[in-house]
């Protein structure tokens, strides 16, 4: 029990070390590897002209063997949060939790308070879709005008991420005699430049809402929060 | 090994007989046996991370700072961070040391990381959502937006993007599997 524990955490901390990553994927020793850790989010208009799509993808790096196991943390609350007068102050927010196998949606609504602390507005607008499984098709749900899914996907991030390591690490980071100066050219195959987030999973939560929903003006700003229950 | 199956199995048991004791009695008049205990929602949720803009972090946050940057709340992150983005910034591209030196958006190192240090993403409601896409800029992010190439771009490619031309791109343009044009969007997991 004891080897294994050690193990893992040497495997945690020579993933982050070696890692370190991008585009938030284990960016902070606090969340890395763990189930609040968010790897990226995306905010982008729908397939309907008048709406807007936001995704939060968390928990990255999922091997293929592992994602059938891969599972939301029931005490960790997800935030995507609207500013909608461009004070960087969350006007609105969309929380997000799972339990049972169903990840709850409450909102867009007014946060009862703003910060680094939450409680769940269970008095505003509730929807819930049940957690795809992995393998399956795409769970969805469309209810009050929106759509919700919540579920493994393929990480949508792409970076050759190990050469941009050895680029901002001094020295000689891969043994060919000299420090690594610039990314590798396109192609494939060894000397070439790879996208370290390949074959890899996350869980992603996507919300898909009316435009109107979430502000009047000409932009949002959007930012994601995960909380976990005290 | 066993044993600690055979507690997590108890507490499980525990736990659920305890969440059946807690059903609440406020719908009495219903006897339909759909109607199941709500899940419990309670409890106070302390922030442990967050993002708006790809990147940020990773690129431009201090390994000593990574954790106190993900509780800070973006409306205060410029004023705690904007000079530590700055020096980062100039040390990843010394031309920027120097201030009349911008990049392809026109910023010189303090206006560029004043912009960045306060991590949101602008997203449009009116018009093209992108990262880049060569004419629109930073007004979303779009799955297939080729975000790092951009940033790279903005740090080391100078006022033409030709500064540093093996910096200003990783060569990676695509994800490894195609996005759907419809809900939801991302694809099937590998």
């Amino acid at each position: 029990m004891k080897k294994s524990k050690i193990l893992i955490g040497t495997a945690i901390i020579a993933i982050a070390g070696y890692f370190a990553i991008s585009a938030d994927h284990i960016d902070a020793p606090a969340v890395a590897g763990g189930t609040s850790d968010i790897t990226d989010i995306y905010g982008f208009q729908g397939q309907d002209t008048n709406t807007i799509v936001f995704v939060a993808n968390v928990q990255g790096l999922i091997s293929p063997a592992n994602t059938s196991s891969a599972a939301f943390d029931e005490n960790v609350l997800f935030e995507f949060n609207i500013d909608n007068n461009g004070d960087a102050v969350a006007d609105l927010v969309i929380q997000a939790t799972a339990r049972d196998g169903k990840m709850y949606f409450f909102g867009p609504t007014a946060p009862s308070q703003t910060g680094l602390n939450s409680s769940i507005v269970t008095t505003a607008t509730t929807n819930a879709v049940a957690i795809t499984n992995y393998g399956d098709d795409a769970i969805i749900e469309s209810n009050n005008d929106m759509r919700f899914f919540a579920g493994p996907r393929d990480d949508p991030f792409f970076m050759d991420f190990v050469r941009y390591t050895q680029i901002v690490t001094p020295g000689d980071d891969d043994n060919d005699g000299m420090e690594e100066g610039a990314f590798l050219p396109e192609g494939t195959g060894d000397g070439f430049a790879s996208d370290t987030f390949a074959g890899t999973n996350v869980l992603s939560i996507v919300v898909e809402l009316p435009k109107a929903m979430v502000g009047s003006g000409d932009s949002v700003n959007l930012w994601v929060e995960s909380k976990r229950k005290q | 090994m066993k044993l600690n199956n055979i507690k997590l199995v108890i507490i499980a048991m525990l736990v659920s007989f305890t969440a059946f004791n807690c059903s609440n009695d406020d719908d009495n008049g219903s006897n339909d046996p759909m109607q199941q205990t709500p899940p419990d929602f309670s409890g106070t949720f302390t922030q442990e991370d967050q993002m708006g803009r790809p990147a940020i972090n990773t690129v431009f946050v201090d390994m000593a700072d990574k954790n106190i940057y993900n509780v800070t709340l973006p409306s205060n992150q410029g004023a705690a961070f904007q000079t530590k983005f700055q020096n980062k910034l100039e040390a990843l591209n010394p031309a920027h040391t120097d201030p009349m030196y911008t990049n392809a958006l026109g910023f010189n190192a303090e206006q560029f990381t004043g912009a960045l240090a306060t991590d949101v993403l602008t997203v449009s409601l009116v018009g093209t959502t992108t990262f880049f896409d060569g004419t629109n800029i930073l007004t979303g992010r779009a799955l297939d937006d080729d975000v790092i190439s951009t940033e790279l771009l903005l740090i080391f490619g100078g006022p033409a993007g030709a500064d540093n031309p093996g910096l200003t791109n990783d060569n990676v343009s695509a994800n490894d599997k195609s996005f759907s044009a419809t809900f939801p969007y991302l694809a099937s997991p590998w």
